[in-house]
């Protein structure tokens, strides 16, 4: 079928079958590399863009729920010379290692943020609990979420 | 910000299979003479000059790691390979120093079977001493050299040149020479000496800064930069057909009608090996989930299924004696024996493995993420039946690999279909249950100790023994892969060996670096594998170091001793107890709370492999008795990897280490039945998430100025662990010794509330 999707401000209509999910399309139809295959189940979250300002796990999704609905990738968010405020704070930060998982970490947490622009420490970690990193870089990634969402940078519980 | 990003050509293309360049590190005949890579994959490159540092030692001319152009600009090359690590950070660090550029002058090549020097694999916590070692010395030489050239031009005394740190030599009545001209007068075609004079450390420009690593920019803004990103024109997208886990076969697939499905272009079959080749990757993933509904049957022997103690304890050894001390001593007062262990743990890469490979004008170019380019370039080629001068690997980053994953069976899955497509470039991955159902995983083991106490609270006799299968099956020839056994002539498999001490695999770290009198060491080497298996991140450290760390804390409980006292009585090494104190006076072990049932805390130690990195872990945790969940509040670490190339970069290596370690500790086990593993997605194999994570973790890194670099992407892994257990120790009085430490075991040992 034919459809059009909305992403990062611009139309795009293509052929696909309606059943293809979102990562899919965004990667090899779009060629945006921000959103990652990682499990194709919704259980690591390295697919995570957002729609309609929601986190969402593009590789469940399926492209036919998606006609008129704004979606957002990690390219939606800024540049390398001209970076959103969350990925100049994940840059500071250096919060990556392999960074696999990272462009879905930065779609959950700008999620959060646009909903709530002052998180909690436990809002941020609850919130965040559905994407998975195996590199161990937790705690960076934590760091830079409280930069951009303002927060003190003291860790702990 | 700096970015590193790929792209690929129609050009790059057609001619990469051709770029072999003929140049100085060509000369990479394999003989048994130095552990590059700390003793994993294929054999080191022939040692030609051995009085040369670091890899020098294979490749001691300086055009195989430097070559400056008219502009004064350096490319510098590497063996090793970029996993996420931040060693192409670090070693740009290194360069940019010994040359005296400034970083942004000096450009990098990583692992590139054509380009840069065989240094073996990216692995073993060697890349600094190999490389790092290597290319410091070749840019000391470089630097000497346009010194010497400008004391000739000038005719004055080299002694009175310097360099000014940004391209360009200096004579003291203020002339100048830049690096450009200077080095179009030169050959670096020549050989490395061994004391070319090295940067002063206190006048360090570049190194032991933090730089922001070069890769990050563009994987925070979906740049491509990994090898799943690759696109190249007229590529296809592929998948391989196997059954759910090692040791099985799908029983009759429907290949014919899975061929007739939407876009798919072709079945790539040779012997039991099989792939679908499509246009798009869901085309790809629908044939292949066609074909997975047909049954499977089990075609190897069954897994064992009872206890893995008793598994690993009943299978044949090979006994090696890692050490056996006798000293005079005085008799045992107090003796303590226990047994630990960890079962079958996952590499549980986030991104499944990927490969990009071409077969064009009869060569075979391989894009890689894994950490042995120089044997996927020789093996690949003995499977697809081509001489290796007709196969390039370049390696392109992908999600992280912590060891073998599934990163080199996949280099040679798209090979094998590569090479039945000519002029078509295809893009294989692996989807989430073959990672889990097929990567080699990181191997069980036991161990078991006993130590003794003499009169003065002293040790007076240490025995280890350690059950293993060997953590060193890196494939290096075609034998090695899963698809080398499933082509229709399979090839050999290659008799498995322990890595040789001080490296060490399943007895790695099995020697205590403690001063301890009459040592005897066992590892109990068990080549027969239940399980696929190979190297993963530490490989036997993890557990060795986490028995005699435990042990440690066991004989300071069981003798009334305070644990960081009772280490510190006990070792020597001026490093060691350095890194000790510097964790435990950050932490405040002096003035911590006495465990009181819920709160603990605890201290583990090692120098990784008694010749790395020196690291110190100590941890506050939280028990929740009622489920047996334990919360890590905070961990406080120390290391010292010698001269630090990228303070930050090792603070990273080493909190990712600690996050990762404490996840194989608490949570991580591979299920499997008789038949198949059974933890096939995350919720069969729960690694730690954020709601898990410490409170907090800091990294402290000791300066070291001029010593030689240890690598430290290895060292929090036994530390950590052994903190964990020491900690709930100290909490509740319970000493669990058998990984994971779950909240389950925790709940059954604590007993009733």
């Amino acid at each position: 079928m034919t459809i059009t999707l909305h992403v990062n401000g611009r139309d795009h209509t293509l052929e696909a079958d309606p059943s293809t999910p979102l990562l899919y399309v965004l990667r090899d139809d779009l060629e945006l590399n921000g959103a990652k295959y990682g499990c194709g189940l919704g259980q690591c979250g390295a697919c995570t863009v957002q729609v309609d300002g929601r986190a969402v796990f593009s590789c469940l999704t399926p492209i036919a729920a998606l006609e008129g609905r704004q979606i957002r990738t990690v390219e939606g968010l800024g540049t390398v010379d001209q970076p959103s405020r969350l990925q100049a704070a994940f840059l500071t930060e250096q919060a990556a290692q392999c960074g696999y998982c990272i462009a879905g970490m930065i779609m959950r947490a700008q999620a959060l943020l646009d909903e709530k622009q002052h998180p909690t420490e436990a809002d941020i970690r609850s919130h965040m609990d559905a994407n998975l990193c195996r590199c161990g870089t937790h705690m960076r990634i934590l760091r830079a979420i409280r930069r951009a969402a303002g927060l003190p940078s003291t860790e702990g519980f | 910000m700096r970015s590193e990003s790929l792209s690929w050509s129609r050009r790059d293309l057609l001619t990469a299979g051709g770029l072999v360049v003929a140049f100085s590190c060509l000369s990479s005949s394999r003989a048994f003479s130095q552990l590059a890579g700390g003793g994993e994959g294929g054999a080191g490159s022939k040692v030609v000059a051995p009085n040369l540092p670091g890899s020098l030692k294979s490749f001691p001319l300086l055009d195989a790691w430097i070559r400056i152009d008219p502009e004064g600009r350096a490319t510098v090359f590497t063996g090793k390979a970029e996993l996420g690590q931040g060693i192409a950070t670090a070693l740009w660090q290194v360069a940019a120093e010994e040359l005296d550029l400034p970083a942004a002058r000096v450009e990098i090549v990583t692992a590139d079977s054509a380009r840069t020097p065989d240094e073996g694999v990216t692995s073993g916590s060697h890349s600094m001493q190999d490389s790092g070692t290597a290319i410091a010395n070749a840019a000391a030489n470089v630097r000497m050299l346009l010194v010497a050239e400008a004391a000739k031009l000038w005719e004055i005394e080299v002694a009175q040149i310097t360099t000014d740190g940004l391209g360009a030599v200096v004579a003291p009545d203020g002339r100048h020479a830049d690096y450009g001209t200077l080095a179009s007068k030169l050959s670096l075609h020549v050989s490395a000496i061994e004391d070319a004079p090295r940067r002063d450390p206190n006048r360090y420009r570049t190194m032991g800064r933090t730089l922001p690593r070069r890769d990050i920019p563009a994987k925070l803004t979906g740049g491509a930069i990994y090898v799943q990103d690759m696109r190249l024109p007229g590529m296809l997208h592929a998948r391989v057909v196997r059954g759910p886990s090692v040791g099985t076969a799908l029983k009759e697939a429907d290949f014919d009608a899975a061929g007739r499905m939407p876009g798919v272009v072709k079945i790539v079959r040779n012997g039991k090996f099989a792939a679908i080749v499509a246009r798009s990757e869901w085309q790809a993933i629908a044939a292949l989930r066609f074909l997975q509904r047909r049954p499977w049957q089990r075609v190897e022997r069954p897994l064992p299924v009872d206890s893995f103690v008793d598994a690993l304890k009943r299978l044949p050894t090979r006994d090696i004696v890692v050490l056996d001390t006798h000293d005079p001593a005085g008799p045992a007062i107090h003796s303590v024996s226990a047994r630990y262990s960890r079962p079958w743990i996952c590499h549980g890469s986030i991104g499944p493995s990927c490969s990009v490979a071409l077969f064009a004008h009869g060569e075979m170019t391989i894009w890689s993420h894994s950490q042995s380019i120089f044997d996927v370039h020789r093996a690949v080629a003995e499977l697809i039946s081509l001489p290796p001068d007709k196969v390039r690997c370049i390696h392109v980053q992908g999600s992280g690999c912590y060891g073998q994953n599934g990163a080199d069976d996949v280099s040679a899955d798209a090979a094998l279909v590569a090479i039945a497509m000519p002029d078509t470039p295809i893009r294989l991955q692996w989807m989430r249950e073959q990672e889990f159902g097929w990567e080699p995983l990181g191997p069980a083991m036991v161990t078991e100790l006993e130590a003794s106490i003499g009169a003065d609270g002293k040790i007076v006799a240490w025995k280890h023994e350690v059950w293993s299968n060997p953590h060193n099956n890196r494939p290096i020839d075609a034998g090695g892969y899963l698809a080398g056994q499933e082509v229709t002539t399979p090839f050999p498999i290659r008799a498995v060996e322990p890595i040789p001490m001080p490296e060490g695999d399943g007895d790695r770290n099995s020697n205590p670096l403690y001063a301890l009198p009459n040592m005897r060491v066992i590892y109990h080497f068990l080549p027969d594998m239940p399980l696929r298996v190979s190297a993963l991140r530490s490989l036997g450290a993890h557990v060795n170091v986490f028995s005699i760390e435990s042990m440690m804390d066991e004989l300071a409980r069981a003798s009334g001793q305070d644990p960081l006292a009772f280490r510190l009585a006990h070792m020597q090494d001026p490093r060691a107890r350095a890194v000790m104190t510097e964790a435990t006076n950050r932490f405040g072990w002096a003035k911590r709370v006495p465990g009181d049932g819920r709160h603990g805390c605890g201290m583990g130690f090692a120098r990784y492999k008694n010749i790395g990195a020196y690291c110190a872990t100590v941890m506050e945790i939280e028990l929740e008795r009622e489920t047996g969940r334990i919360t890590v509040r905070r961990v406080e670490a120390a290391v010292d990897a010698g001269q630090p190339a990228s303070i930050d970069g090792i603070r990273n290596q080493v909190e990712g280490g600690i996050v990762q370690s404490l996840s194989w500790t608490t949570r991580e086990s591979v299920a499997f039945d008789d038949n198949h593993r059974t933890s096939f997605d995350w919720s069969g194999y729960p690694i730690s998430r954020f709601s898990d994570v410490p409170g907090g973790v800091n990294v402290h890194v000791l300066p070291q100025p001029g010593l030689p670099f240890l690598g430290a992407g290895e060292a929090a892994q036994g530390p950590t662990a052994a903190a964990l257990a020491n900690a709930l120790a100290d909490a509740s009085g319970v000493r669990l010794r058998e990984m994971p430490l779950t909240p389950d075991k925790v709940k059954t040992a604590l007993g009733a509330i």
